[in-house]
């Protein structure tokens, strides 16, 4: 028992920095939503049934611009089409659930919701993932992302322009604060991370018109070939785990 | 309406991230596809750090850059991600207010 709580608590610890990024987010979320005219409970209803930053704000702009639900949707879909192979990735590094355990069946329904970018990476580039600990790290910044919709919805942003913009630099260093370590264990995975930024930034350079998410798509698949050619001992020792 | 796109939005959310874990956990596959799975978060990581730093603060992209550099040189250092990520925020924030919010 000591152990799992353990567990827990070090997910909720790993998802801190996340929760930081994504409350000045949601906020600015929930104050758009409100000036789009949705209500608190639309907006608040968005972010606990869809939950997912990028398409949540492009659904706002496209029903600004009088877009049908039916576009709305299908927009969702495109955008958010790049968890499809984060979940294939992730699926692999989980632990195997447990026979027997009354939750078996819904476990994983549970643990594909809390997908996103930030949890993707997190989870997968923690040397010991287990299931507690991605429940531990889902909840602390599902549960933030709900929060900071409700309070940008309800009262506006209580964050002060220049400290949002501030912390909108939170993910961003989060992310590379658990790319470092990566590199230092092995040079491949810092060339694979370089040039998923450099095809990302070439892609929207190409194709302005490119919703965001398949800029990560496209990134994902090509830079993760050309680790996948040049090998490195880094990518072995996952590909064990994963196998 | 409203609630109508919410539901769809949800479906077409939630069905692409959960299916992979419903179906694909037990599937076996080749060692190639394995190595390339293994890349996706450092590859995924390259793309969801840039372009997108450069705009942390509209048309100042050199703070987003300084914050991150920030972040790096900590993160040799630091265990916990939260270090780097507090140390980001203050570099940003101080930058803006030094240049004139």
């Amino acid at each position: 028992m000591q152990t799992e709580a353990a567990e827990v608590l070090r997910g909720i610890r790993a998802g801190i920095p996340v929760a930081v990024g994504y409350v000045p987010m949601a906020m600015a979320f929930g104050v758009l939503a409100a000036q789009t005219g949705l209500s608190v409970l639309q907006a608040g209803g968005m972010s606990l049934f869809v939950y997912a930053g990028a398409s949540q704000f492009a659904a706002l702009g496209l029903l600004a611009g009088g877009a049908s639900a039916l576009a709305i949707v299908l927009a969702t879909l495109v955008l958010n089409f790049r968890h499809f192979l984060m979940s294939v990735a992730l699926s692999r590094r989980l632990p195997r659930r447990r026979e027997g355990h009354p939750l078996y069946p819904v476990l994983p329904f549970v643990l594909g919701f809390g997908i996103t970018d930030e949890t993707f990476v997190v989870s997968s580039l923690e040397e010991r993932l287990t299931i507690r600990y991605f429940l531990g790290l889902i909840v602390t910044v599902y549960l933030a992302w709900l929060s900071g919709t409700l309070v940008g919805a309800g009262f506006s942003s209580l964050i002060p322009p220049v400290i949002a913009r501030g912390m909108g630099v939170a993910l961003y260093a989060m992310f590379i604060a658990i790319l470092v370590p990566g590199v230092r264990k092995s040079v491949v995975n810092g060339l694979v991370a370089v040039a998923g930024g450099l095809l990302a930034w070439a892609a929207s350079l190409a194709v302005p018109a490119l919703p965001p998410g398949w800029r990560i798509v496209i990134a994902i698949l090509a830079a993760s070939a050309i680790g996948a050619l040049l090998g490195g001992e880094a990518s072995e020792e996952a590909a064990r785990e994963a196998a | 309406m409203i609630w109508a796109m919410i539901g769809g939005m949800c479906l077409v959310t939630f069905l692409p991230r959960a299916i992979p874990m419903v179906l694909g956990r037990g599937v076996v596959l080749p060692a190639w596809i394995r190595r390339w799975l293994s890349f996706f978060p450092y590859a995924a990581l390259g793309s969801l750090i840039f372009p997108g730093i450069l705009t942390v603060v509209e048309g100042r992209p050199w703070i987003g850059l300084a914050a991150g550099a920030g972040a790096a040189l900590l993160a040799l250092r630091a265990r916990n991600a939260i270090f780097p990520v507090l140390a980001a925020i203050a570099v940003a924030v101080s930058l803006q207010l030094a240049t004139g919010a």
